[in-house]
């Protein structure tokens, strides 16, 4: 008995590793840029890096789940820029002018139910017609990117009440505020993804669908919810990340459904659906974030970062290839 | 993700089997008389030859898409290739003179091409995880490339590289040759020969063509091949057109060229769908465009357009293949 305990103990944390060797790779870059940079193991950057990731962080979270599930969600970058700009400019409505503060109410549920509501209408059409979701979020991509110019008229807006970019910038102790509601949200999907039936579900039909579906789950009604769910984080990242600038622009989140994607991989799910975790998602949005913070801090050209991105996400795919060999011809999307 | 699909087509001739093959000739005939019907302008032979020499570079484009797609792969690099190649050619241009300049940039974006033909068709990776790594990367060099800086061609009247852009061959402008010639070639490779055969039998059946004796690694890295040499293409008619370019002039093009792609009905599954149909998609995006333009609706009503004919055309292709309307899943 105690052979097999001794035997297991360290295969568990080599387990760990295997299963997430995006953080082993935050750690040597973490520590490589703490040394290279000395400007980088600074408490006020580290406060800059989380804020800077919570945006894209926001979003992977919910791509995670939709990416368990086995869809994907192109339409996150265009939902972003469809919720700050709603937030931003029914806050500067006459109708609320007498609310004070309380103006940012409205401003801030009407963002994030714009963001619910294209989700749900993403996951209906995936369930109801049987139409891959790739290309009915890819349709959303452009059709939401439409509706946000058509509705803004191609300006930007600027926030009425300053006390809604001053939330951008404020702390709560010493931690920002952002960066805060980041963590909060990744512990939530964590525990919604690890902890409660909708989150087995959700393996389960990414794993096997016709299997979940011979065990009585529900499949179209989850595949809605986790399409609500990343539609919400995407809404709620277009409001923090305009409470960041005071404003918002009509080209706000362009490509953040891919640098998402990136992160999430990175993270470990897998695009077929049925494996991944939150834990390897805020790794892999980590990643990102230490990357584009430390070379910035080292002076070296944005150019070469996305080069290094590409590189990386493309190395980290042939490494996981190579540590999960499972068969030659294991069929693809 | 594979859509509950059934691969057998009923033989009978019915309402619904004509839908699933022809679905999108006639929405595209409906579109042309709706449009006809609401705008006198839509239909003249100029405004015809406006949409087709607008649709050309993205349907050069899409062409060589189309090829990877078939093959059960995706391109999502094409976009930044596109920035990559304009950049090029024009810089080169002055330079080094025209040809050199086209020959080069065509050589350069073969090799990128080739990285991402030997990352999916040798090492087995996920296209759509390789591409989307070579859209960041090749942004990247494009920027490394000029330095940040736009690039444009001093002498613009006199080169005789405007011809590829601006000028006409027979009174037809040059792009719609270019995107006609190659189209047609495509497609008679693509349905005549033993070539084009293999790339559907891997996008298929990978692992029944392996069986029997297709060099699948081959055939996948020789679509990336021609897809990188039509945005090739593309880069040259865009960077004569315009005359310089910007660094991020190909950005978001991966995604309207898949759109003309999926719109033409191509499935991203691979092995079903051909050439002539992603030339409908394309220029159905095309009139799309242009149609509610003269109609007077703001710019960006197109895209949203888009979203919904989107969602209805691959809708009424997958629910024609499996008999019903909505899918059976609980």
């Amino acid at each position: 008995m105690s052979d097999i305990a001794a035997q297991k103990k360290p295969n568990v944390a080599l387990n760990w590793i295997i299963r997430n060797p995006i953080w082993v790779f935050v750690a040597i870059i973490f520590i490589f840029f703490s040394f290279a940079s000395e400007y980088f193991f600074d408490a006020q950057n580290m406060k800059n890096l989380l804020v800077q990731t919570s945006t894209i962080g926001l979003i992977a979270l919910g791509m995670t789940l939709v990416m368990i599930n086995g869809n994907i969600d192109l339409s996150v970058g265009a939902t972003l820029a469809l919720a700050a700009s709603l937030a931003v400019s029914i806050m500067g409505w006459p109708m609320f002018d007498s609310w004070g503060n309380w103006q940012m109410l409205p401003a801030v549920a009407a963002g994030l139910l714009s963001g619910i509501v294209l989700g749900a209408v993403n996951g209906f059409i995936v369930w109801k017609t049987g139409v891959d979701a790739f290309i009915v979020t890819l349709g959303a991509m452009l059709g939401v990117r439409g509706l946000v110019f058509v509705y803004t008229e191609e300006q930007s807006f600027y926030a009425a009440n300053f006390a809604y970019s001053d939330f951008g910038s404020s702390s709560i102790g010493p931690v920002p505020t952002l960066a805060l509601l980041f963590i909060l949200c990744a512990v939530a999907a964590h525990i919604l993804l690890s902890r409660t039936v909708h989150g087995r579900n959700t393996y389960a039909v990414g794993g096997n669908r016709e299997a979940a579906v011979n065990a009585g789950i529900r499949v179209g009604p989850n595949m809605v919810i986790n399409f609500m769910i990343v539609g919400f984080f995407a809404a709620l990242a277009g409001i923090t990340l305009s409470t960041q600038m005071g404003a918002s622009t009509p080209n706000l989140g362009r490509d953040y459904e891919l640098w998402t994607i990136t992160a999430v991989v990175l993270g470990g799910t897998k695009l077929t659906g049925g494996a991944g975790n939150i834990i390897g998602t805020f790794g892999g949005v980590l990643a990102i974030g230490i990357l584009r913070n430390g070379m910035n801090l080292m002076q070296v050209p944005a150019f070469y970062v996305l080069v290094i991105l590409g590189v990386i996400l493309i190395a980290v795919l042939y490494l996981d290839k190579q540590l999960n060999r499972k068969g030659e011809e294991e069929l693809r999307l | 993700m594979a859509a509950i699909e059934v691969g057998k087509e009923p033989a009978s001739i019915d309402v619904k089997s004509l839908l699933a093959r022809q679905g999108i000739f006639i929405a595209f005939v409906l579109f042309m008389i709706g449009f006809g019907i609401f705008s006198d302008k839509f239909l003249s032979p100029e405004n015809l030859l406006t949409v087709l020499r607008q649709s050309a570079i993205i349907g050069v484009m899409a062409v060589g898409v189309t090829v990877v797609v078939l093959s059960g792969n995706l391109d999502l690099s094409v976009g930044s290739m596109l920035s990559f190649g304009t950049v090029m050619v024009v810089d080169l241009h002055d330079k080094l003179g025209a040809t050199p300049a086209i020959g080069i940039m065509l050589i350069a974006v073969l090799v990128l091409g080739a990285v991402n033909g030997f990352l999916i068709g040798f090492l087995k990776l996920n296209s759509l995880i390789v591409t989307l790594g070579m859209l960041s990367a090749i942004q990247g060099l494009t920027l490394i490339y000029s330095g940040g800086k736009n690039v444009d061609v001093a002498d613009q009247e006199t080169t005789w590289f405007a011809i590829f852009g601006r000028g006409d061959i027979l009174g037809v402008a040059t792009p719609i040759v270019i995107f006609a010639v190659l189209a047609v070639i495509m497609h008679i490779v693509m349905s005549r020969t033993p070539y084009g055969r293999r790339i559907y039998a891997v996008g298929g059946n990978a692992t029944a063509a392996v069986f029997s004796g297709i060099r699948r690694n081959r055939v996948v890295f020789s679509t990336y091949l021609i897809s990188a040499f039509c945005t090739g293409i593309a880069a040259i008619i865009l960077g004569s057109r315009v005359m310089g370019s910007q660094n991020n002039v190909g950005q978001g093009y991966e995604l309207l060229v898949l759109a003309g792609v999926i719109l033409g009905g191509t499935s991203l599954l691979g092995g079903s769908g051909n050439i002539l149909k992603t030339v409908l998609g394309v220029l159905i995006l095309g009139f799309i465009q242009n149609g509610l333009l003269l109609l007077g609706f703001p710019y960006f009503a197109q895209w949203i357009v888009t979203w919904v004919v989107i969602i209805l055309a691959v809708w009424l292709d997958v629910a024609a293949k499996r008999g019903r309307l909505l899918s059976p899943i609980a």
